[in-house]
């Protein structure tokens, strides 16, 4: 009897064990092959050197890192992408939380204003960008009217002449912020709704204006949205690519050359230097990057939660 | 500080939440705004605190009018119901913030900070976050966050709703002393009567808007202006017997017993309420002025409380311990002067 007991229970723990893995067998393949296996496919590529579609390759080692490190483009690439990166996401993170702040009040019209900031959510970065690139226009662009208007020279944002140069760039990064806004602010806006509204009472009662309350019950308490979306945009930032294809008909800024971003660079050794091992290399050094920054970030946000 | 509240009237829509409230708070005393939920207890003191702007009315602290002035002008102190201490500061920070907005200088802040923490005995956790802190823990912090400021009206909104029942006891013992400590004129809210009874010099009972009775606690349940102030105080709630006059005395409604009142108020013929305090009822054979059949029988520990049935009416009465009572036996009861009010069954008023 005891034995039978015994084994009915064996049963019922492996039944308890094992059925929930059946259910997540579906789940679990398609994780398998379509994300373990191209990551840990693309480490492997990077250390192939020679390495053609066909599998054929020339040899094991280092060399696709060396000669990703040794090249002037991607050194461009990299000087590009951080240069994006440390502007975009802390003037991006400063208006959001200004703009959130304004759309978390109730006043009349509201809604217009949600939909307004919104939008670019709903819309194609391409196709916006190619908006922009009107907008951007050295002559007939509303961006450069209105610099005229306030009694400024108007920019060559798009163009080549000597000494324009850093405007390019410059355009990329406009166009990458006002992209990046509406995410932004609709995660600290949600992260708004959270707070409750009875500490702005209290602070009120106490004679706080509304300057003090942003400053000190606001901003504190939405620290871990903001950390969050700064998290969040950080990686997406550092993967810049689609905000720099619409304005020189495909091609890295007015150069084809000047305007290199990580994942531009990346494209280009895979696409059209048919270079795979490199573009993989390429790959693992903006992995690396993108990692170091975000556990850098995560290691600030403990220091300031304490 | 004086508090004059004169016709103050709150409408929300179409609902009115508070109706033509008169009332004056004397320096340096302890009030509860007492009522059941939606009475219009907690309007009044937003409205108090400036938070809610007044319908109709106004509101003098001593001789001056605050109606429309904004709450952080009018000086007082308020204390949440969930404390809305920010978590993001510590305590120290928390009892400071107040006195930050005002610019104090940093080191007078701390220093008086620190002295508010001593008064409600907390300075033990200057540097702990609140949400480290118990809930009385954190009352106390309330507290003193609208002391810091020396405030001359003191507002808390139900301050023990949300404390547990050891906690609650301590707490509104330590509200008292604090108040008392401080003589900072105080107002608070509650639902619950034992907690307006136990420690406020006054209690402002209310129901649907409309003020119902102010006095102090023993008078409130002495002397009850009307049928709705004798049964939202007390505990057990006191019994009600329906009925008429006749003859000058009041008539069970199925006129199975008569009982004789000394109230030369009452009309002939008029439909009554006897309302009958538990206590004020007396078990005696010789002397009664109802027969009672008992119906189900409580023991409470030292008392033992019975549903009786008068007539076709239920009450409670307590039993005396020196008999043993079965459910069914016929009991005879002496009802106390003390205790025993006649109610006008239409208005509800006292006679």
């Amino acid at each position: 009897m005891a034995k039978k007991n015994k084994n009915g229970s064996n049963d019922a723990i492996f039944n308890r064990k094992f059925e929930p893995l059946i259910y997540l067998i579906p789940f679990a393949l398609g994780l398998v092959i379509f994300t373990l296996y191209p990551v840990v496919n693309v480490v492997i590529m990077s250390f192939k050197e020679g390495y053609r579609l066909s599998g054929a390759f020339t040899g094991v080692g280092f060399g696709n890192f060396t000669k990703v490190l040794g090249d002037k483009n991607f050194m461009t690439a990299i000087k590009n992408t951080f240069i994006y990166v440390f502007t975009v996401v802390p003037i991006s993170t400063v208006l959001s939380v200004l703009i959130a702040n304004l759309l978390n009040k109730k006043i009349k019209g509201i809604a217009f204003f949600h939909t307004a900031f919104f939008l670019p959510l709903v819309t194609s970065s391409i196709a916006v960008g190619l908006v922009f690139k009107y907008m951007f226009n050295r002559d007939i662009g509303v961006i450069n009217t209105i610099i005229t208007l306030f009694g400024g020279k108007p920019i060559d944002w798009l163009g080549a002449i000597a000494g324009t140069g850093p405007y390019n760039l410059a355009a990329v990064i406009i166009f990458g912020i006002w992209n990046i806004m509406p995410f932004t602010i609709i995660l600290l806006l949600s992260g708004l709704q959270n707070i409750d509204p009875l500490y702005y009472t209290a602070a009120e009662v106490d004679g706080a204006n509304s300057s003090t309350i942003f400053r000190r019950i606001t901003v504190p308490l939405l620290m871990p949205t903001i950390f969050l979306t700064m998290i969040v945009n950080l990686i997406s930032c550092f993967k810049v690519y689609n905000e720099v294809i619409p304005f020189w008909r495909g091609e890295a800024g007015v150069t084809g050359r000047n305007l290199y971003t990580m994942v531009y660079y990346i494209k280009e050794q895979f696409y059209t230097n048919r270079q795979l091992g490199r573009a993989a290399a390429a790959s693992i050094i903006l992995f690396l990057i993108i990692f170091v920054f975000t556990m850098l970030q995560r290691w600030i946000q403990s220091k300031v939660d304490n | 500080m004086r508090v004059k509240i004169e016709h103050l009237t709150k409408r929300f829509d179409d609902a009115v939440a508070v109706d033509d409230f008169n009332m004056t708070f004397e320096d340096g005393e302890l009030v509860a705004l007492l009522g059941p939920s939606g009475c219009g207890k907690s309007t009044t003191l937003n409205m108090l605190s400036g938070i809610l702007p007044v319908s109709e009315g106004h509101i003098y602290f001593d001789d001056d009018d605050v109606t429309n002035v904004p709450p952080q002008n009018r000086g007082v102190g308020l204390v949440f119901q969930n404390y809305a201490l920010y978590p993001h500061m510590t305590v120290l920070e928390n009892i400071c913030f107040p006195l930050e907005i005002k610019k104090v200088p940093k080191e007078e802040r701390i220093k008086k900070a620190t002295e508010m923490a001593k008064l409600v005995q907390i300075d033990k956790y200057l540097d702990r976050k609140p949400k480290a802190l118990s809930g009385g823990q954190q009352q106390r912090v309330a507290i003193a966050r609208a002391l810091v400021k020396t405030p001359r009206l003191l507002l808390l909104d139900e301050p023990l709703s949300n404390l547990d029942a050891r906690l609650r006891l301590e707490m509104r013992e330590e509200i008292r002393r604090i108040q008392q400590e401080t003589g900072v004129t105080t107002i608070f809210v509650t639902h619950d009567q034992e907690e307006a009874m136990s420690i406020s010099d006054k209690i402002v009972l209310m129901k649907d808007g409309h003020l119902q009775q102010v006095s102090d606690a023993q008078t409130l349940y002495d002397d009850p202006h009307n049928e709705f102030v004798a049964s939202f105080l007390g505990n057990p709630p006191i019994n009600k017997l329906y009925g008429y006059i006749k003859d000058g005395n009041f008539v069970l409604e199925d006129g199975s017993a008569t009982v004789k009142v000394n109230n030369p108020n009452v009309k002939e013929g008029q439909t009554v309420v006897l309302g009958i305090r538990p206590e004020a009822t007396q078990l005696n054979d010789k002397e009664h002025d109802l027969t009672a059949v008992i119906k189900q029988r409580y023991t409470m520990g030292k008392e033992e409380l019975a549903f009786v049935n008068v007539g076709n009416q239920t009450i409670r009465v307590y039993l005396s311990s020196d008999y043993q009572y079965a459910v069914g036996d016929t009991v005879y009861i002496k009802l106390r002067q003390k205790g025993s009010f006649l109610f006008d069954r239409e208005t509800g008023a006292r006679i």
